[in-house]
């Protein structure tokens, strides 16, 4: 087991290793504008060969990747090209204020969409309808216009909430829950309406099948048929889409930051890809990678704790 | 339900089969009628058509270019000459902004979707169609891909694509991908088992025209409904991207506009309105447009019933002309068995059936697959499938009539009463939980006893259905255990309830020849030992021989004959049932005589019981 959990993060390092060699590639083609933007109105052919020079990015791109990586080993992911600010620390407390608004968002997703969909799946009828409708709206409305419409609404009309701004947990916690409210209401919409769908389309999958009949003709309640028996082995496959849809939060919650001002790690990312800081784009892209890895580890440790065929490998 | 949707899709493989054989115009015809009768499709895709075509005549429709500047024009309110919506923070015509904005919306379309599908296809053609190391590696590849948060990596590689949307779009793309390709993947590897592939290559067709020929005809269909939805995706990811303010500022897009509009929200919220509600309108009419298409070209989704509802019956169900026989244990009258019919209106699968299980006798009920005589036995258990009806009849359960009887009045007598014993035993248990608190959690709801002695009794049980090392099994799960030792612990579970009336449906067709045998040897033991009445229903006379004191022959629906076995194996009369007997007497000249070796290995075994 233990030799497991340490194979997969071994294959997490190795990928992590795989994109940032691609990225370094792929960004060294925009070194030259990178130096470009940063001297502004005083770039001379001059000027940006002494800034390359001085960035140590006219070297061979493969020795400035394994200087990168011997830094980045120890923990040294280098230095923001703008503000000089250490990358590593910055880019976790970026991580963290996204990672406050997505697990919220992610934790009353997984509640809603198992109810509505474990509901709408056994009861069928009414309740299925509504079940498709809300999934449906969830799947039209873009996910940008349900931002604004649900900030137009709650705070600029009924003036219940702060429109934007983040208020940091640890300085003032009520201030926290208001400041995230309304964009975990913007992410909660659009992923209930794909999980709720996959939950409704697995369970009607796993209702149908033999061993939920044999287990009827010995007497067993519905109950236990639809919670114990037919959820626990849809818990598996909508627990991948779990996985999946918090990965994707990762990336969504970019435009649910920007329209809402949230200092999170996307904005950063989107800062860091505008001006074309290469370091801290680089260290962005290693915690994206290693969290990517240890979410996916999470999944899997968690479905093979639910299914025994995968548990005994 | 998913019978049903597994049996309309190979339908739909035929009749794409017979398109091949020239048929073709006619379903293709019938297909597009079909689209064309649907108001969904109908309305959505007008509405896009008239859309792209605003597009399209964008220099036409208004004089204004795109980006021309007025200082006359700046926030202009909707109405003022010359700018129909206005003119936006820029002094811009927004009416000609927004159709120049659908022309890149439906290039970011054409490209995303276009290169998810190239990647997607082949990729998934390749790996469904090639051996194991092909697979897994595309698989590998694809669930990495997949798993890459995509705004945030279109974010990142902003340097290197410099913004630009139409190479935004072509990494999205691939970012797209991985759904194409798992759908036409797993198509291959159906398709690929298919006869009709095997024909081909045997035929001697190289493998690229197979792929060209047969696999690309059947996953058309999920592509273009999956086309529609990654033309919404490109839309809705361009639009945010631009609203960000990604990419060049003279390309007029709704994500821009949105932008523009969002700032200047309190002083003209029309120019916020119009861009939100023509990409809401592209990406809902994509959506909605996609459901429709899925509805026609692979038939309706599966619509959940009420669980626990009880079977369903025709209101006036209780009719027949036979008289109810007091003696009887079991006695079905006159049932009738529908299910929807695709063409519309029911299709009756079990039509008027007559049958009489007296008390501590064996009845065989006889007939080829798809007979109706697994849909009888569901009817008796209450469990048939939601899409069943039982349009008539009555089934008497000593003296009591079970249709129309809901699924908690049926509850006390499942189990404990009328029992079980499927034909799959592998499908038949449930694979996230150990055998034993299965069977359990059954004993304990038939006979109200405690947990502790509900496993004392299962464990005993395991014991008495032969097999070895009851404990062992009891802590196994499904998967850990043979087939014919799952068909043993389905029995156990059976009968651990002593109940007067076992229904077993096909219970030796999917075990090993010599296993049948000690399974039914098994079943004759414990229904005289239970002195327990048994449906069996099968389709092999051998296992009636051997076992069942009366034979119902049941054919298309109907009972076509019913006896003692004596009378139906001496003296057939009618012609279906001389055709099954004479297809046993056959083999029995191949295989020397199933019955008899049946009888003698299940006697070594248990015991000499024959």
């Amino acid at each position: 087991m233990i030799g497991y959990i340490l194979r997969r993060l071994l294959a997490g390092v190795v990928l992590a290793l795989l994109v940032t060699l691609i990225t370094f590639l792929l960004l060294s083609t925009s070194f030259e504008d990178v130096a470009k933007t940063i001297l502004g109105q005083s770039a001379t052919p001059d000027t940006i060969a002494a800034l390359l020079h001085d960035k140590g990015w006219d070297r061979p791109v493969i020795v400035q990747y394994i200087d990168w990586l011997g830094h980045g080993l120890t923990g040294d992911f280098g230095n923001s090209v703008y503000d000089s600010q250490e990358v590593a620390p910055a880019v976790a407390h970026r991580l963290s204020v996204t990672l406050s608004i997505i697990i919220p968002a992610l934790i009353i997703s997984a509640v809603l969409s198992t109810v509505l969909g474990v509901w709408a799946a056994s009861r069928g009828g009414v309740v299925d309808r509504i079940a498709q409708i809300i999934s449906l709206i969830g799947y039209i409305v873009p996910n940008l216009l349900l931002a604004i419409g649900l900030v137009w609404l709650l705070a600029v009309q009924l003036k219940w909430l702060p429109a934007t701004g983040y208020t940091p947990l640890s300085e003032n916690p009520l201030g926290w829950a208001k400041s995230i409210v309304i964009p975990v209401i913007a992410l909660v919409i659009g992923s209930v309406a794909s999980m709720s769908a996959q939950i409704r389309g697995r369970m009607i999958d796993e209702l149908s099948k033999d061993y939920i009949r044999t287990l009827r003709t010995r007497g067993v309640s519905t109950m236990s048929l639809v919670i114990k028996h037919a959820l626990r082995n849809a818990g598996g496959p909508a627990l991948t889409v779990l996985g999946l849809e918090f990965i994707q939060m990762l990336g969504g919650a970019l435009i649910i930051e920007n329209v809402f001002a949230l200092p999170g790690y996307g904005s950063y990312a989107f800062n860091a890809s505008l001006q074309g800081d290469i370091p801290l784009i680089l260290g962005i892209t290693v915690f994206g990678v290693l969290l990517v890895t240890v979410v996916n580890l999470a999944t899997d440790l968690v479905n093979g704790w639910l299914n025994p065929k995968a548990r005994l490998m | 339900m998913s019978k049903l949707a597994s049996s309309s899709k190979e339908m739909s493989a035929v009749s794409d089969t017979t398109a091949q054989g020239g048929h073709g115009p006619a379903a293709r015809t019938s297909t597009f009628k079909k689209l064309l009768r649907d108001p969904q499709f109908v309305i959505t895709a007008s509405i896009l058509v008239l859309v792209v075509l605003a597009g399209i005549f964008a220099g036409v429709l208004s004089h204004h270019g795109p980006n021309d500047a007025e200082l006359s024009a700046i926030n202009a309110p909707m109405g003022t000459d010359g700018h129909p919506l206005g003119g936006d923070e820029s002094g811009r015509d927004i009416f000609s902004r927004l159709l120049h904005s659908i022309n890149t919306a439906v290039i970011s379309a054409l490209i995303g979707a276009g290169v998810a599908v190239v990647v997607g296809v082949v990729a998934g053609l390749i790996g469904g169609y090639f051996g194991k190391v092909t697979r897994a590696t595309t698989e590998w590849i694809f669930n990495l891909v997949m798993t890459f948060p995509g705004i945030l990596v279109l974010i990142i590689l902003m340097p290197v694509t410099g913004g630009d949307y139409r190479a935004t779009m072509l990494v999205f793309g691939v970012l797209l991908s991985p759904g194409i390709f798992r759908i036409v993947r797993n198509l291959v590897l159906g398709v690929k088992n298919e006869l009709y592939v095997d024909a081909a290559r045997v035929s001697g067709l190289g493998d690229l025209r197979i792929l060209a020929r047969h696999v690309l005809f059947v996953i058309r269909g999920p592509i273009i409904i999956q086309t529609a939805f990654l033309c919404g995706s490109a839309i809705a990811v361009q639009s945010g991207l631009a609203f960000l303010g990604v990419g060049s500022l003279s390309t007029p897009s709704f994500g821009a506009m949105i932008s523009s509009g969002f700032r200047n929200l309190y002083v003209v919220p029309t120019q916020f309105l119009w861009p939100s509600l023509s990409l809401g309108v592209m990406t809902a009419c994509l959506v909605l447009m996609g459901n429709s298409l899925r509805d026609v070209l692979e038939g309706g989704q599966p619509r959940p019933l009420k669980m626990g509802a009880g079977q369903r019956s025709a209101q006036d169900a209780a009719t027949s002309e036979l008289a109810a026989d007091e003696s009887a244990l079991l006695q079905v009258r006159n049932l009738g068995i529908a299910y929807a019919a695709a063409a519309g209106g029911a299709n009756e699968v079990v039509r008027g059936v007559n049958l009489r299980v007296a008390r501590g006798k064996v009845l065989g009920l006889v007939g080829e697959s798809g007979s109706g005589k697994s849909q009888t036995a569901f009817a008796t258990l209450g469990v048939l499938p939601n899409a069943a009806l039982v349009t008539r009849g009555s089934i008497l359960f000593d003296g009591r009539e079970l249709l129309g009887l809901s699924d908690a009045q049926m509850r006390p007598l499942r189990g404990k009463e009328i029992a079980y014993i499927p034909q799959e035993p592998m499908s038949n248990l449930d694979p996230s939980y150990k055998v034993g608190s299965q069977l359990v959690e059954g004993t304990r709801k038939a006979l109200g006893v405690s947990k502790a002695e509900a496993k004392q009794r299962v464990l005993a049980l395991l014991d008495r259905v032969g097999i070895m090392d009851p404990q062992r099994t009891f802590d196994s799960y499904p998967h850990q255990i043979s087939g014919g030792m799952a068909q043993r612990v389905l029995i156990a579970g059976a009968v651990a309830s002593r109940p007067r009336l076992l229904i077993a449906d096909e219970p030796t067709t999917a075990l090993d020849v010599t296993v049948q045998a000690e399974i039914l040897d098994l079943l004759r033991d414990l229904q005289e030992e239970l002195g327990m009445a048994v449906l069996i229903v099968t389709h092999n006379f051998g296992v009636v021989a051997d076992i069942c004191d009366d034979i119902a022959v049941m054919n298309k629906g109907v009972i076509v004959e019913q006896g003692t076995a004596e009378q139906i194996f001496a003296n057939p009369q009618d012609e279906y049932t001389k055709m099954l007997l004479g297809s046993i007497l056959d083999e029995d000249k191949v295989r020397e005589d199933p019955p008899v070796v049946a009888g003698a290995a299940g006697g070594a075994i248990e015991g000499g019981a024959a």
